[in-house]
């Protein structure tokens, strides 16, 4: 898990050497010349080799200190400040949504497998999953915000002034996150208790007396839902960064807005820092399926 | 029990009512003038330092901090300047010596008195006096800063220059202060604190000197999505934006809409150092090909003055209508030179415009040209959009381009603002363009200390551009300012600014 990190903050601090431009040149802007470019350089110490850079940020980062951003002129966890809360609400909120909506749907439309209900779900089930969240986004702004006015476009309200009307702005969002993954989730998990529907077990099970829902929910389930579970914490991952987009439509000052100006900005200490946040949840979510896994199946064994 | 329970969720409901309702009728108690807080929406967050005298700041930092900090003398409504910090001033037979004569009673927003200690230490830190590396390009010329008195700082200059008022505009900051630890000018506004890509929140400056702001907090709030922006200013979350865009304002039809223009020169320029383009011939083909009227209709609906060189409209004097149509749109013209020049169907003419991706008005302008070019049958221009920081690196300051469609503004109200870039050694002279007569009409045009006779040789030098088809020169975008219907007291600007001093909001 560790090696991952690490690899990963090696592999976007070196990502930065070959994109163009590098922060001097917003700077400086027009007073640009290039013997301004090179003293600035060596004042932020851009003018050391890369690794050695690496080396600092990597020591600083393990003690706390996350060094400062080139364009705020304050510290990077000053410009993070209150910026993390909202999107980590902002991506809880959408993957609690995705499960329940798609863990009840799933089991419901297995259920009713064939059905017309099924097959009206599963054909609208393509639509949603193919949405992205961005137009879902602009969509639910029209409809909630300006013609239904369930909320206030662009009125965001930070969770220190008032934590319901912070929540209550983000349902929407939340909501335009949730429902391509939700309708994902809900295709494999119906799909996968189909599968398992056809194994010998169920048969046995079936011939032991035991009614449709009965076998679904005494044996069917807790092998359908396995796949289900790794995919489920996979998609906390995937919202994290879906988020970034949301944030954009819903004017939501989170990490993601952050993370696009300060690549624009060639700000790597910022950049560095957040990159290193939604690898550490992609790794930590990654983990944390195994050991559910394990717990459900215990033929899983962790490694 | 049943009905219980309905009799309950009535009762909720109503009480409900009578909560949400109530918020509302204290809101309307708050909103009431003298008290009003604005929220104006910005369309990208500002520059990392507020220091006033870092001049390379963004446009949008500017107009923001014209807020917060004064200079000695600032710019009015009309261009015109007007005393702040100094009372009055005079000018001496030679124009290399300004005294300035500090109003009285003057106040910083941490309270104290503005004193001349104040004055000489933030001209001297602008100007770079002892560091010897000007913060400030434009106060280069300075050669000293004294305190002749209490009240009197006498500015000597290393040589004439007629225009050097202007730049007195520089902020005056408290003695021995730093920017970078507190913000504290002398503006109508006071600075409050600021979120990164979220908020700059600002508050009525009670003793300012001069007429006091009429809203008593304003929170600048970042909305980087053109969308969005439309979409907070429809729900009301926003009170005013500016710079907004023809096609954004037809979705605000409801709102209160004004139109000006945003004082910048748009236009394709072109790299005068490198072929294609150091063929005369091929640099005035295209001011032939390029119907700027056209390129105003097809990209901004109409909204737009067509320039002729690097001056616009604001500028009064120094704008001179002529050149606007001095290339008369002739396609054969343009064929018939180009092909002068060795470009046909069989060898068309190909290169590419770069611009910046984040900048719809350009991009929309580099298109209008692109089909207008191909019309020629002799031109194929492609379009490659860039990341601002690439395009800062590559095509300003690494001169690496054929062709980019941007905007050039003026930072201080002078001729100088927009020419000084044409001059061939200059630094930020980033299409190469390289005449000696230029050089020699802006060179006379600084020595000069005759009103008359310096517009004279400013418009020279604008002339030389136009002849020497330096760029295609298309237009001042309009600006587009939109607000709430009860908000009012919007006033334009021939700077790129956004005085929120005089706005203000009816319950």
């Amino acid at each position: 898990m560790l090696v991952t990190l690490l690899l990963i903050s090696l592999l976007a601090f070196l990502a930065f050497q070959i994109v163009p431009g590098d922060p001097t040149t917003k700077l400086l802007g027009s007073d640009y010349t290039p013997e301004r470019a090179a003293a600035l350089r060596h004042e932020m110490g851009l003018d050391r080799n890369v690794f050695v850079r690496y080396w600092d940020w990597l020591t600083g980062f393990v003690t706390g200190d996350m060094g400062a951003s080139y364009s705020y002129g304050m510290s990077v966890e000053a410009v993070m400040d209150g910026k993390g809360v909202v999107t980590a609400a902002l991506s809880v909120m959408a993957w609690l949504l995705v499960i329940a909506i798609s863990i009840p749907l799933g089991i419901a439309l297995a259920r009713w497998q064939g059905r017309r209900i099924d097959r009206a779900f599963v054909a609208m089930n393509q639509v949603f999953m193919a949405i992205p969240p961005f137009f879902l986004g602009i969509l639910f702004t029209y409809i909630f915000g300006l013609v239904l006015k369930l909320f206030v476009p662009g009125g965001f309200v930070g969770p220190g002034e008032s934590l319901w009307g912070f929540l209550g702005y983000l349902i929407f969002p939340a909501l335009a996150i949730a429902i391509p993954k939700a309708a994902m989730v809900t295709k494999l998990l119906r799909s996968s208790i189909l599968d398992q529907m056809d194994e010998d077990y169920v048969r046995t099970a079936y011939s032991r007396g035991n009614s449709r829902w009965g076998v679904l929910r005494g044996h069917v389930l807790r092998n359908a839902i396995l796949p289900v579970v790794t995919f489920v914490a996979m998609t906390l991952a995937d919202i994290v960064a879906g988020s970034i987009i949301v944030e954009q439509v819903f004017a939501l000052p989170g990490l993601g807005r952050l993370l696009l100006a300060s690549i624009g900005n060639r700000d790597y200490p910022v950049v560095q820092c957040i990159v290193v946040i939604i690898a550490f949840v992609v790794v930590f979510m990654n983990y944390l399926a195994d050991v559910v896994t394990q717990t459900i199946d215990p033929r899983v064994r962790l490694g | 029990m049943k009905k219980r329970i309905l009799t309950l969720a009535l009762t909720l409901a109503m009480a409900a009512a009578l909560f949400i309702g109530g918020g509302q009728s204290v809101w309307a108690a708050d909103g009431s003038a003298g008290d009003a807080e604005l929220t104006v929406g910005i369309a990208s967050d500002l520059d990392s330092s507020l220091d006033p005298h870092v001049s390379s700041s963004l446009a949008g930092t500017r107009e923001v901090l014209f807020n917060i900090y004064e200079g000695l003398t600032k710019p009015d409504t009309q261009g015109d300047l007007v005393p702040a910090v100094a009372e009055s001033y005079t000018v001496n037979e030679t124009a290399d010596e300004y005294t300035f004569t500090l109003r009285e009673g003057v106040r910083f927003h941490n309270g104290q008195q503005v004193t001349v200690g104040d004055v000489v230490y933030s001209l001297t830190r602008a100007a770079g006096l002892e560091t010897g590396e000007p913060l400030m390009a434009t106060l280069a010329g300075v050669a000293s800063v004294e305190a002749t008195d209490d009240r009197t700082v006498v500015v000597t200059l290393s040589a004439p220059d007629a225009e050097f008022l202007a730049y007195t505009t520089a902020a005056i900051i408290p003695e021995g202060s730093d920017p970078a630890d507190g913000i504290v000018g002398t503006g109508p506004f006071k600075y409050v604190s600021r979120s990164p890509q979220e908020n700059i929140v600002m508050e009525r400056f009670d003793d300012y000197w001069g007429e006091k702001a009429k809203c008593a907090k304003v929170t600048f709030k970042v909305v980087e999505d053109g969308q969005t922006m439309v979409m907070s200013l429809r729900s009301g979350a926003i009170d005013l934006a500016a710079h907004l865009e023809a096609s954004q304002v037809a979705e605000l039809a409801d709102l209160t809409v004004l139109e000006g223009s945003m004082n910048l020169v748009q236009a394709l320029y072109l790299n005068n150092a490198q072929p294609p383009f150091d063929d005369i011939r091929v640099r005035q083909a295209l001011c032939y090909a390029i119907d700027k009227h056209m390129v105003i209709d097809l990209a901004a609906d109409g909204h737009g003055a067509a320039l002729g060189s690097s001056m616009y409209p604001a500028f009064g004097k120094y704008f001179d209508e002529e050149l606007t149509d001095w290339y008369e749109p002739d396609v054969e013209k343009a064929i018939e030179l180009l092909a002068e020049a060795g470009y046909t169907a069989a060898n068309p003419l190909e290169f590419t415009i770069n611009v910046v991706e984040a900048y719809t008005p350009h991009v929309n302008a580099a298109q209008a040209v692109v089909e207008l070019l191909r019309q020629t049958g002799v031109v194929e221009a492609e379009i490659v959009q860039m990341e601002n920081a690439a395009w800062y690196s590559d095509v300003y300051q690494g001169r690496d381009f054929q062709a980019t469609l941007h905007g050039m503004d003026a930072s201080t109200l002078t001729a100088s603002a927009l020419l000084a870039r044409f001059v061939s050694d200059n630094a930020k002279n980033f299409i190469g363009f390289d005449s000696a007569d230029y050089d020699a009409a802006y060179a006379a045009a600084l020595a000069t200390t005759d009103d008359a006779e310096q517009v004279g040789h400013f418009l020279d030098c604008q002339h030389i551009l136009t002849e020497q088809a330096a760029n295609v020169y298309l237009q001042d975008l309009a600006d587009f300012v939109v607000m709430q219907p009860n908000v009012s007291g919007y006033q334009f600007y021939p700077l790129y600014v956004m005085d929120l001093a005089g706005v203000y909001k009816t319950a």
